[in-house]
């Protein structure tokens, strides 16, 4: 005898719920987290390391995670700024998880904390889909990967509350096309705002911070409408584990 | 590749459902939409890999693929998005304020065995 059992439960729901509650409970300490998205090399360490200076420089207190699959060398460069750092290695797995990132704050995370950045896994294809209770989730691409890519990886950018083009600095000598890049991230993400940056010059540093600081006072994000979940999706949160 | 970690977090799902309800586990059932950012021919392999040494050694993960599409709320159109994406309504020209299908990754259903008496 066969027998099928409907379940119609969200495969994420865990890592869903977990988030959710992370983001409230940090919420209620007065903490946002800033989770960064990018390939492998686009310089969220490099960028990171100037916001990092540029919002405790504002008085706004602050902290930083970064994930890697090996190595402590991202923790030592952030570090410099001053700003209490941590390091998870995440022994193999190419994202960060919820329920991992709740076990790493606790007992570390500086009472007071406003803003928390966490630099995920080089990665635009799983961090993607992991919630990580972020109030603000920037995805990050260097002018030397090309403009294509909002099309290739349409969940990392269509799910992105900004994007941040990084490296604009060599713009110029890889011959980036701006209007290409900013059309193609349109496609996925309609309205999402665009900034850019260079670790190198320091350009645009500035306006990131403060776009990150009036977020964690309250200013409003983009939604995407990615992550706007029609009449026919089922409620992927909140079901039974 | 995380579709080793969904894919063990189906198994678990399966699991659950199979000791609740008694039986065994012969096919699973799952929806994974185009922009759940999950290969579905990965998903399968990390599947193989999953059900090793579990309850679910010999079940068959069954995936229907489902394609993005989105809305334009003011004019009520819904439209497939395509590959590459494109969230824009076709019809007034301006973009899509959501995505009405295409973000699944979920277990729909368990196929069951009675266990034999
Ligand atoms: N010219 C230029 N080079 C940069 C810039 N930002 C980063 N780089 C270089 O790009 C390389 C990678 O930068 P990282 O900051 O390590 O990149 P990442 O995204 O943190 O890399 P992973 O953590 O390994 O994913 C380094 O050699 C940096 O010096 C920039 O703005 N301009
Ligand atoms: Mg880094
Ligand atoms: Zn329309």
């Amino acid at each position: 005898m066969c027998r099928v059992v409907d379940v119609r439960q969200a495969v994420l729901a865990k890592n869903d719920a977990l988030a959710g509650a992370l983001r409230a409970e940090l919420a209620a300490r007065g903490t946002a987290v800033v989770n960064l998205l990018s390939s492998p090399g686009s310089g969220k360490t490099a960028l990171l390391e100037q916001v990092l200076a540029g919002t405790s420089a504002r008085g706004v207190p602050t902290a930083a995670l970064t994930a890697d699959l090996a190595t402590e060398n991202d923790a030592t460069r952030l570090a410099r700024s001053g700003v209490p750092v941590k390091q998870v290695l995440t022994g193999g797995l190419c994202h960060l998880e919820a329920a991992q990132l709740r076990t790493q704050l606790e007992g570390w995370l500086p009472a007071g904390t406003r803003v928390l950045y966490v630099e995920n896994v080089g990665n635009l294809v799983c961090p993607a889909s992991y919630d990580l209770g972020e109030t603000l989730r920037i995805t990050l691409m260097s002018v030397t990967e090309g403009e294509d890519k909002p099309l290739k990886y349409p969940t990392a950018f269509g799910l992105a509350h900004l994007v941040v083009l990084t490296k604009t600095d060599l713009a110029q000598a890889v011959g980036f096309d701006r209007a290409e890049f900013a059309q193609n991230v349109a496609r996925v993400n309609p309205g999402v705002e665009l900034a850019e940056t260079s670790a190198r010059t320091g350009e645009g540093v500035e306006a990131l911070v403060e776009r990150v600081v009036t977020v964690a006072q309250g200013g409003g994000v983009h939604r995407p409408a990615m992550a706007v979940a029609g009449p026919a999706t089922g409620d992927p949160a909140g079901s039974p584990s | 590749m995380h579709e080793l970690s969904i894919a063990t977090a189906i198994v678990e799902r399966a699991e659950e459902t199979a000791r609740f309800h008694g039986g065994r586990v012969t096919a699973v059932r799952v929806r994974v939409g185009e922009m759940a950012g999950v290969v579905p021919d990965a998903l399968r392999f990390s599947f193989e890999v999953a059900v090793e040494g579990t309850a679910l050694e010999s079940a068959r993960l069954l995936v229907e693929e489902v394609p993005a599409r989105a809305r334009c709320a003011p004019c009520g159109t819904g439209f497939a998005v395509g590959m590459p994406p494109l969230l824009w309504c076709p019809r007034c020209d301006r973009p899509a304020q959501e995505l009405v299908e295409g973000r699944e990754l979920e277990v729909t259903a368990i196929e069951l065995e009675e266990a034999s008496v």
